[in-house]
């Protein structure tokens, strides 16, 4: 009984010690909801995102909801306007965290449209 | 019918006209923000109708605008990007001189889509011949293929890019025809910024358009016409 209080113990222990640990604290911009839930939009919006870029790209569909230009819209920090500019910004964040590269910035643009126009307004 | 009846009624009527004008611009400011839902409609063909009598030599509005939309440096070394070309063209034996902006010509039958390895090269419903970058391998074949020159490989990483024109290192691009512009109901930035409104640009389909009576009416060529590609883009007084 002792041996297999003490076995349970030590499975526990690093459970606890995982759980303890702390998540990546994010510069979420505007934040809110748009889409569906924080929990199944960590593990699901890559494909929504790869969903939408083939509709965008050969039907034309510009809706925005569910578009990256629409999550940065909402996501990308109130302070520089980017979604990877700094180590806790949206995308960058939680990606360095889990070790996942993320490709989609060496083509798309990390800023929001206004700040890219007001840029470029000259 | 009493006094009160009567300012009643037109108490609902302001009432009603005023409910309509507060949320009216809402709902269209509603549709702007969030973009079209729907798929483009393959009873479109876009196509541009290129007026080189109207062409002034020595102007490049139409290449500033498309390099200023579209992120592209301006350079025009071998291994920058160009979308859009000023042509100056001689006829020797008479000595005749035009100018004319060169670009991809978005043709019907694209040999650029005839030679992709991925499908990246494609050709949208409505007439507009793309790269999608997500497919692009950056081979090049579409490059060789193209009997326009149109198309540009990008070299270097890109940055700053214009949010709704996504451009990067490793694959090839070509003149999207603005087409993130027109599917927000906008001309291409080149045949806005013409000053001479050299550049017209309509639904070849529609034969109610702009761009269709004038090509029933003036003398127009397709560039290349021999290779029976069916070129989106024409243009007159070559």
């Amino acid at each position: 009984m002792k041996l297999f209080a003490s076995l349970l113990l030590c499975l526990c222990l690093p459970a606890a010690w995982a759980a303890g640990t702390s998540t990546p604290e994010l510069d979420i911009g505007k934040g809110g909801q748009c889409v569906e839930d924080v929990q199944w939009m960590r593990k699901n919006h890559m494909n929504l995102l790869r969903h939408q870029r083939d509709e965008t790209v050969h039907k034309g569909v510009r809706d925005t909801r569910r578009s990256l230009k629409g999550c940065i819209e909402c996501h990308a920090s109130t302070r520089d306007h980017s979604v990877t500019a700094r180590a806790d910004s949206f995308c960058v964040g939680c990606h360095s965290y889990q070790a996942v590269k993320v490709d989609c910035f060496e083509c798309h643009s990390d800023k929001r449209k206004s700040a890219w126009l007001e840029k470029n307004a000259k | 019918m009493s006094d009160i009846d009567l300012r009643r009624r037109n108490f609902f009527k302001t009432s009603l006209g005023a409910a309509a004008v507060a949320i009216a611009p809402g709902i269209l400011l509603f549709d702007l923000a969030h973009g079209k839902p729907q798929s483009v409609g393959g009873k479109v063909r876009w196509g541009m109708l290129i007026d080189t009598t109207q062409c002034r030599e020595g102007c490049n509005d139409c290449v500033t605008a498309c390099n200023k939309e579209n992120g592209l440096s301006g350079g025009t070394s071998a291994t920058d990007s160009q979308w859009i070309r000023k042509v100056e063209i001689k006829e020797i034996s008479t000595g005749r001189k035009v100018s004319l902006p060169m670009m991809c010509q978005h043709c019907d039958k694209p040999p650029c889509v005839d030679v992709c390895p991925t499908g990246a090269s494609f050709k949208r419903v409505d007439g507009i011949v793309l790269v999608d970058r997500h497919l692009c391998i950056g081979c090049r074949y579409c490059m060789m293929a193209c009997p326009y020159k149109a198309r540009s490989f990008v070299h270097e990483p890109v940055t700053g890019q214009n949010p709704d024109v996504p451009r990067g290192k490793g694959t090839v691009e070509s003149c999207t025809l603005c087409v993130h512009r027109v599917d927000n109901g906008q001309q291409p930035a080149c045949a806005e910024s013409c000053p001479n409104k050299a550049i017209l640009f309509g639904d070849l389909n529609d034969p109610e358009s702009e761009i269709s009576k004038k090509i029933r009416s003036v003398a127009s060529v397709q560039v290349r016409a021999d290779l029976g590609l069916n070129t989106g883009v024409r243009y007159q007084g070559l």
